[in-house]
């Protein structure tokens, strides 16, 4: 047996910069842990006396690589089921890569989900181009089949659109629910399933509790409004009574009431004067305020000619208007 | 058992000291021998429906795995040596596990200070303190006061992939 070589010097400087290789590495802090791919490697080093003569050793390194983990979470960015009327409607999803390498998913939306009073039709899936958190036609990318995310960073969030069309034949306050399902490409499973070689740098890739794969609901409240209209008419003869006759006068109230859920727009109330009858000029008002007869600024024109209209606009739901006018019997 | 860090830690040291003795530096076999190892844990369901913790190949592994770095240690001198002293540097992608040794000697503070974890704090980044927590732990270290000649051992830390 030949005598170790000794030297102190050398040995203190291995063992202080072995000291060190832990502390200047940060940890990463992630949500689905260390990055795939990422290296662990474990070396203890020993000092000891033979001797009298202080000695260091270090052991061999143990490598082994983070494999990828396939986790991913889905949910709803609206506040509340989206209040729709029929046509159009643009349901808002967040779809993060819960896991540790990149990945990209698969979405599909399915409108046909229990308990909906009426199912919307899912005209795309878009993502959110321009990260402004709202549809934008024409600029917000339309995923084509199969619907597949780009490949997401761990951690990285995605927001997703489900365009609907509602139905003409749902009514109002009924509720529809769309479930948009998100899968991780590499595949999904019951956790710990894992896909050999599938991973990061060739690592593999295992489905972590999510199960590489998830479900978020949207909902949709149907907001119709309706229009009701009423019309009645008192009549007021020459006599103080109330028969028509030749010079009664008569007028007539339109009711227009709003009901349901949202707003009307575009209202506009029209009637013809009836015959055997002449309007009485100056007579149109609308909730007790005269209205010009003239075709002006305010809100009504009225002829013997053309009969009444009156523009009410836009009405929320709950809101009544009356317009009135008289006529004269010939 | 020849590892490059420990080829170049012979050549220097017979270079410095003995540069009249080439041999030296080829039949240095160590003394002292220091083998890592690392296992994973892994729980597996018995056919009686029964769950045990088995020790594995690290062949698959994730984030919350958990792994136990071996050490085993041989004094294969005709003497006893003393201090003996291992450190290990825990790999940043590691946490301590909680069910480590209470007894550990551990640092929180890349080996600068030294003790079980329980006595030890750590500084948050606003420069206040709090208790040590398994996942602040930098390094472990045990102290042996000598191995006898022939003798040998092994030494264990469990941690968690972070």
């Amino acid at each position: 047996m030949i005598t170790y070589a000794r030297s102190k010097t050398a040995f203190a400087t291995i063992s202080v910069s072995a000291l060190l290789i832990g502390a200047s590495l940060s940890a990463p802090a992630m949500a689905g842990g260390v990055t795939a791919g990422t290296l662990i490697e474990n070396t203890a080093v020993a000092s000891y006396d033979e001797g009298g003569t202080p000695r260091t050793i270090n052991s061999n390194t143990v490598t082994v690589r983070v494999d990828e983990l396939l986790d991913v979470t889905l949910s709803s960015l609206d506040p509340g089921p989206v209040a729709a009327r029929p046509g159009a409607a643009v349901l808002t999803f967040e779809l993060t890569n819960q896991g540790n390498g990149p990945e990209a998913f698969r979405l599909l939306a399915n409108p046909a989900v229990a308990g909906n009073d009426f199912d919307v039709v899912v005209r795309a899936v878009a993502i959110d181009s321009n990260g402004n958190g709202t549809y934008d036609e024409g600029v917000d990318e339309i995923l084509t089949a199969p619907q597949t995310t780009a490949v997401l960073a761990p951690d990285e969030e995605l927001t997703v659109f489900v365009l609907v069309t509602l139905p003409e034949g749902a009514s109002d306050t009924q509720t529809s629910n769309v479930a948009l399902n998100a899968e991780a490409v590499t595949g999904t499973g019951t956790p710990g399933t894992a896909f050999d070689g599938a991973g990061v740098d060739g690592g593999d890739a295992i489905v972590g509790t999510t199960g590489a794969q998830a479900v978020a609901r949207g909902a949709l409240v149907n907001t119709r409004a309706s229009v009701a209209l009423v019309k009645s008419v008192s009549l007021r003869d020459p006599f103080g009574g109330t028969s028509a006759v030749p010079g009664t006068i008569a007028t007539f109230t339109i009711q227009a009431e709003v009901s349901g859920t949202g707003t009307v727009a575009n209202l506009t109330v029209t009637d013809a004067i009836p015959e055997g009858t002449t309007y009485a000029p100056g007579t149109l008002a609308l909730d007790g305020t005269a209205l010009s007869d003239a075709a002006d600024g305010d809100a009504g024109t009225a002829s013997d000619a053309q009969g009444i209209a009156v523009t009410l606009g836009s009405l929320p739901a709950d809101t009544r208007r009356s317009i009135t006018f008289d006529v004269v019997v010939d | 058992m020849k590892s490059p860090s420990k080829l170049i830690f012979a050549l220097a040291a017979a270079a410095l000291a003995l540069p009249a003795l080439p041999a030296a530096a080829q039949t240095n076999a160590n003394q002292v021998e220091l083998t890592g190892d690392v296992k994973a844990v892994k729980i597996v369901t018995d056919a009686d429906g029964k769950e045990r913790t088995e020790l594995v190949a690290p062949t698959t592994i994730v984030p919350g795995d958990r792994l136990v770095f071996g050490t085993d240690y041989a004094n294969h001198s005709a003497e006893a040596v003393t201090n003996f002293t291992v450190t290990n540097p825990l790999p940043a992608a590691v946490r301590l596990a909680p069910d480590a040794d209470p007894a550990l000697e551990v640092s929180v503070d890349g080996g600068k200070t030294w003790g079980v974890l329980a006595a030890l704090s750590a500084t948050n980044s606003d420069g206040t303190t709090r208790p040590a927590a398994h996942a602040d732990v930098t390094h472990v270290r045990w102290v042996l006061a000598s191995i006898a000649p022939g003798a040998s051992g092994r030494l264990t830390y469990p941690a968690i992939i972070r």
